[in-house]
C-alpha cells in the first residue's frame, strides 16, 4: 500500500513498525480511488495528474466530433448503404444546452428519408447518434454493428440503410424510424462519460418508433465496450430483444411482464 | 401587473413578477432552455433595475403559481409571519439588498426576519447582489443543528462523507468510508446514495453504518439517502435509521414527480423522530436540491430555475432539518452550462438557504459534459468557506463511481481544515484527536490501529 503522509520520515518508521496493525488495501475493496496518499490538502503528483488525464478523455469525448465519412466507409466496406441526417442542433455548443434540439429531424432529412423508404418495407432501422461521447462511436458502432446484422437478417428482417446522425440524443430514433415507416428502431449513441471509462455505447430498443414516443417504451442495454459489455453479447441481447419484442408487440417496461405472459401460454 | 424601465428612451416592459424576476436572473442555460431568459445584458439590467425599484410586498400580492393549485405556494403562504415581516416591510428589494450588507445587520436581526421573508423575496435580492455580497451576508448568518455532532458553528466546516459503491457493496461502502475517516471526513454525515432500490438493501446500509459508528465511538450520523417511504418501511422494522432523507423541489408537481408530498414528508418526519436516536430535540431531516429540478420535470410553470429553488427551501424549512445541500453541478449543462454559472448557482443556493434559516450546504461537483473542472471547483469551495458554508460533500479522489460524477476529494477538507483554518463540529473535533487520527494542533498524522482492526473484524463486511 502506497501511503505518502505529508510530515517527518520519523513517522514512517513508526507506522512500518506496526506493520500488522495498518490498514488493509482498502483499494482492494473498491474501485473508488481510495488510498491515494497526500501531502498537505494535495494529491500526489502521479494520482493528481492521472485525475486530470481521466478527466481529459472524458471530456474530449464529449467534444470531439465523430469523423462520419470513415464511419460511413467502413460501413459501406461491411456492405451496408448509409444516410446521413442530423439533428437541428448546429454544433456541440447549442447540442449539449438544447437537449431539445437533438432529438430533432430537419424538414429536408425527413423528407429525405420517406422519399427513399417510399415501397420499400424497410421493418427496422438502425441509427448511429453521437449522443455525449463521439469515442464510443468511433470505437464500437461499426463492429457492434456488424455483429447485429446477419442476427437482424435471420429474424426475416429487412433493414432500411443506417442512418448516421450528428449531434442526436436517443429520440432522433423517433422521427427518423418514422420517416423511414419502420416496425423498429434500435439508436446506438454514445453514453455520458464516466472518469473510469469513456467510450461506453448504449443501444436502445423502440417498437413502433414516432415523434412523441416516451422513454419508457424503450428497452436499453448500456455499458457496452471494451472492459464493459462485449459486442457479441450486446448484440445478442439486442437481437433477443428485438425477437421478444416481435412476438409480444410491446416494448420499454412491459416487455418483460408480456415475454413472461407469453411463456406462461405456450407451455 | 406590468413592470417597465426605461433606459436612454428604451422602454423595456416585463408582463407579470414571473417575466421580470425571470429577466433579471444572471444568465444561465436552464432559463435559456425554458425560453424565459433575458434577450441579452441590457434587457436583464433593465430587469434588474425594475426588480430593485420593488417593494417588498408586491411579492404578497401577486402569486407566481396559484395556491389553488399548489401545495407550496400555499405553505409559503402559511408560513409567512407579519410580525417578523414588520422590520423590513417597507423595503423595495434594492433596499433589502443594502439592509442585508450593513454591519447592524447582524445574526439577530437576520434570524428576526426570517419568516418573513418568502422565497421569492430572498430569490429576488439575490438576482441583483453579487457573489461578495452574497458571501458577505451569508457569512453573518449562522445556522446551527444538532443529531450527534453540532453542525453550522460559526469559523467551522462539517464534511459529508459519501462512500458510494456501484452494487452497493458492504466491503465496498466500508472501504470508502474508512478512506474518508483517515482524512477526518465525516462528522456532517456519513451518507450513502443507494444504487439499489429495496427495503432490504436500505436495512443493510444502515446497519452496516451505524455498526462502523458504533464500534468506532464517532459523534456523527448516517444516512442512506432511499426514498422516504422506503426509510418509513425500514423504520417500521426496526432498522437503525439515524437522518430521513428525501430529494425535494419548489412545485407540487415537482414533488410528485419525487414521489413525494407534504403529508408524505410528515408522515417521514413523525416516523423518523419516533426513534429518538439523536440528542433530545435533534434535528432528523436531510433534504438534496438542485436548481433546474422542476424545469427537467416539467413542473416550474414559467419561474426560473433559480426562483423555483429557493421555493424548494420553503418545503425544507418546514421540517427543521439537520442538513440541506443543494448538488449544484450534477444536473448539467442544459441547466448551468459552465463553472461560471455553477459557482454563481452554488453561492446563491447557500445565501437563499440561509436567509430562509436552512442549515445549508453544498454538494461541490460537475458532470464531464459541463463546460467545468477542477478549478471551478477549487474556486467555489473556498468562497463557500468564506460564506460559512455548513457543510460539503467529499468523495474519494473527487470521482464518485455509483454517480458518475466529480464532487470534492476528501483532500479538499484537509485543505480547508489546514489552509483556511475550519475545524469540523467539536464533538467530532475531539473524536479525531482521541483515536489518533490529529494531533495536537488538529492536524492529521497518522492511520490508529482502531481503524484498522475495524476494517479486519467486522463481520458485516466478511472481512
Amino acid at each position: 500500500m502506497t501511503k505518502a503522509i505529508n510530515s517527518a520520515p520519523v513517522l514512517m518508521v513508526e507506522t512500518e513498525a506496526r506493520d500488522d496493525r495498518r490498514v488493509p488495501d482498502l483499494r482492494s475493496m473498491t474501485d473508488a480511488r481510495v488510498s491515494l496518499g497526500r501531502h498537505g490538502g494535495g494529491l500526489p503528483t502521479q494520482a493528481q495528474l492521472s485525475f486530470l488525464l481521466d478527466h481529459a478523455r472524458a471530456r474530449e469525448a464529449v467534444w470531439a466530433s465523430v469523423d462520419w465519412t470513415v464511419l460511413a466507409e467502413r460501413l459501406e466496406q461491411a456492405g451496408l448503404t448509409v444516410l446521413q441526417a442530423d439533428s437541428l442542433a448546429e454544433n456541440r455548443s447549442i447540442y449539449v444546452r438544447r437537449p431539445d434540439l437533438g432529438r430533432l429531424l430537419s424538414e429536408d432529412a425527413e423528407k429525405r428519408l420517406r422519399d427513399i423508404a417510399a415501397d420499400k418495407n424497410f421493418d427496422i432501422a438502425i441509427v448511429v447518434a453521437d449522443g455525449l461521447s463521439s469515442s464510443a462511436v468511433d470505437i464500437n458502432a461499426v463492429p457492434l454493428i456488424a455483429a447485429l446484422t446477419p442476427k437482424l437478417a435471420s429474424l426475416g428482417l429487412k433493414p432500411a440503410p443506417v442512418v448516421l446522425a450528428s449531434q442526436a440524443r436517443v429520440a432522433i430514433g423517433d422521427p427518423v424510424g418514422a420517416a423511414l415507416g419502420v416496425k423498429l428502431s434500435i439508436v446506438l449513441v454514445g453514453e455520458r462519460p464516466g472518469l473510469s471509462a469513456a467510450d461506453s455505447l448504449g443501444a436502445y430498443v423502440t417498437l413502433d418508433p414516432k415523434p412523441g414516443t416516451s422513454d419508457s417504451s424503450r428497452n436499453c442495454v448500456s455499458n457496452i465496450r471494451d472492459g464493459g459489455l462485449a459486442i457479441h453479447e450486446a448484440a445478442d441481447i439486442i437481437a433477443s430483444l428485438v425477437r421478444d419484442m416481435l412476438r409480444t408487440n410491446v416494448s420499454g417496461v412491459a416487455l418483460k411482464a408480456a415475454v413472461s405472459k407469453l411463456s406462461n401460454w405456450s407451455s | 401587473m406590468t413592470y417597465k424601465t426605461t433606459i436612454e428612451q428604451t422602454v423595456f416592459r416585463f408582463d407579470d413578477l414571473k417575466t421580470l424576476l425571470a429577466k433579471a436572473t444572471p444568465e444561465r442555460s436552464g432559463d435559456q432552455l425554458a425560453g424565459i431568459a433575458a434577450d441579452g445584458p441590457v434587457e436583464r439590467l433593465a430587469a434588474q433595475m425594475a426588480l430593485a425599484d420593488l417593494p417588498l410586498k408586491a411579492f404578497l400580492n401577486e402569486e407566481l403559481i396559484p395556491a389553488d393549485e399548489d401545495e407550496v405556494s400555499r405553505l409559503i403562504l402559511d408560513q409567512h409571519d407579519p410580525r417578523a415581516f414588520a422590520a423590513i416591510s417597507t423595503l423595495t428589494v434594492g433596499e433589502l439588498r443594502e439592509w442585508l450588507l450593513r454591519p447592524e445587520t447582524t445574526q439577530d436581526r437576520l434570524e428576526a426576519v426570517c419568516w418573513g421573508l418568502t422565497p421569492e423575496m430572498v430569490a429576488a435580492v439575490s438576482k441583483i447582489m453579487r457573489l461578495q455580497d452574497m458571501i458577505a451576508v451569508s457569512a453573518k448568518r449562522r445556522v446551527v443543528t444538532r443529531f450527534r455532532s453540532t453542525v453550522g458553528l460559526g469559523g467551522r466546516l462539517s464534511t459529508r462523507n459519501q462512500p458510494n459503491h456501484p452494487t452497493d457493496d458492504s466491503r465496498g461502502i466500508i472501504a470508502s468510508a474508512i478512506d474518508g475517516l483517515l482524512m477526518g471526513s465525516g462528522d456532517a454525515v456519513i451518507g450513502v446514495n443507494p444504487a439499489t432500490d429495496s427495503t432490504e438493501d436500505y436495512i443493510r446500509i444502515v446497519t452496516l453504518l451505524d455498526e462502523l459508528r458504533e464500534k468506532l465511538a464517532i459523534p456523527t450520523q448516517t444516512c442512506c439517502l432511499g426514498h422516504v417511504t422506503t426509510a418509513i418501511e425500514a423504520i417500521e422494522r426496526q432498522a437503525p435509521v439515524d437522518l430521513v432523507f428525501q430529494s425535494v423541489a419548489g412545485s407540487e408537481k415537482a414533488n410528485r414527480g419525487f414521489g413525494v408530498d407534504l403529508a408524505l414528508l410528515r408522515q417521514a418526519h413523525d416516523a423518523g423522530r419516533s426513534l429518538k436516536r439523536g440528542m433530545p430535540g435533534a434535528n432528523i431531516m436531510y433534504f438534496e436540491t438542485g436548481q433546474g429540478a422542476a424545469l427537467s420535470a416539467d413542473a416550474h410553470f414559467g419561474v426560473d430555475q433559480q426562483t423555483m429553488e429557493t421555493r424548494a427551501y420553503a418545503v425544507a424549512r418546514e421540517f427543521n432539518p439537520m442538513l440541506v445541500n443543494t448538488v449544484v453541478g450534477f444536473i448539467g449543462p442544459e441547466y448551468l452550462f459552465n463553472g461560471k454559472q455553477i459557482i454563481r448557482a452554488g453561492i446563491e443556493d447557500h445565501f437563499c438557504g440561509k436567509m430562509l434559516g436552512l442549515p445549508m450546504g453544498v454538494d461541490v461537483c460537475y458532470t464531464n459534459h459541463a463546460d467545468a473542472d477542477q478549478e471551478d471547483m477549487d474556486t467555489l469551495l473556498t468562497l463557500l468557506c468564506a460564506a460559512n458554508v455548513n457543510f460539503v460533500i467529499t468523495v474519494p479522489g473527487a470521482d464518485d463511481i455509483m454517480l458518475n460524477y466529480q464532487s470534492l476529494s476528501h483532500h479538499d477538507a484537509v485543505y480547508c481544515r489546514e489552509t483556511l483554518k475550519r475545524p469540523p463540529a467539536p464533538e467530532f473535533e475531539t473524536w479525531l484527536a482521541e483515536i489518533g487520527l490529529t494531533d495536537r494542533d488538529g492536524t492529521l498524522v497518522g492511520e490508529p490501529a482502531a481503524l484498522s482492526n475495524y476494517v479486519r473484524s467486522s463481520a458485516l463486511i466478511g472481512a
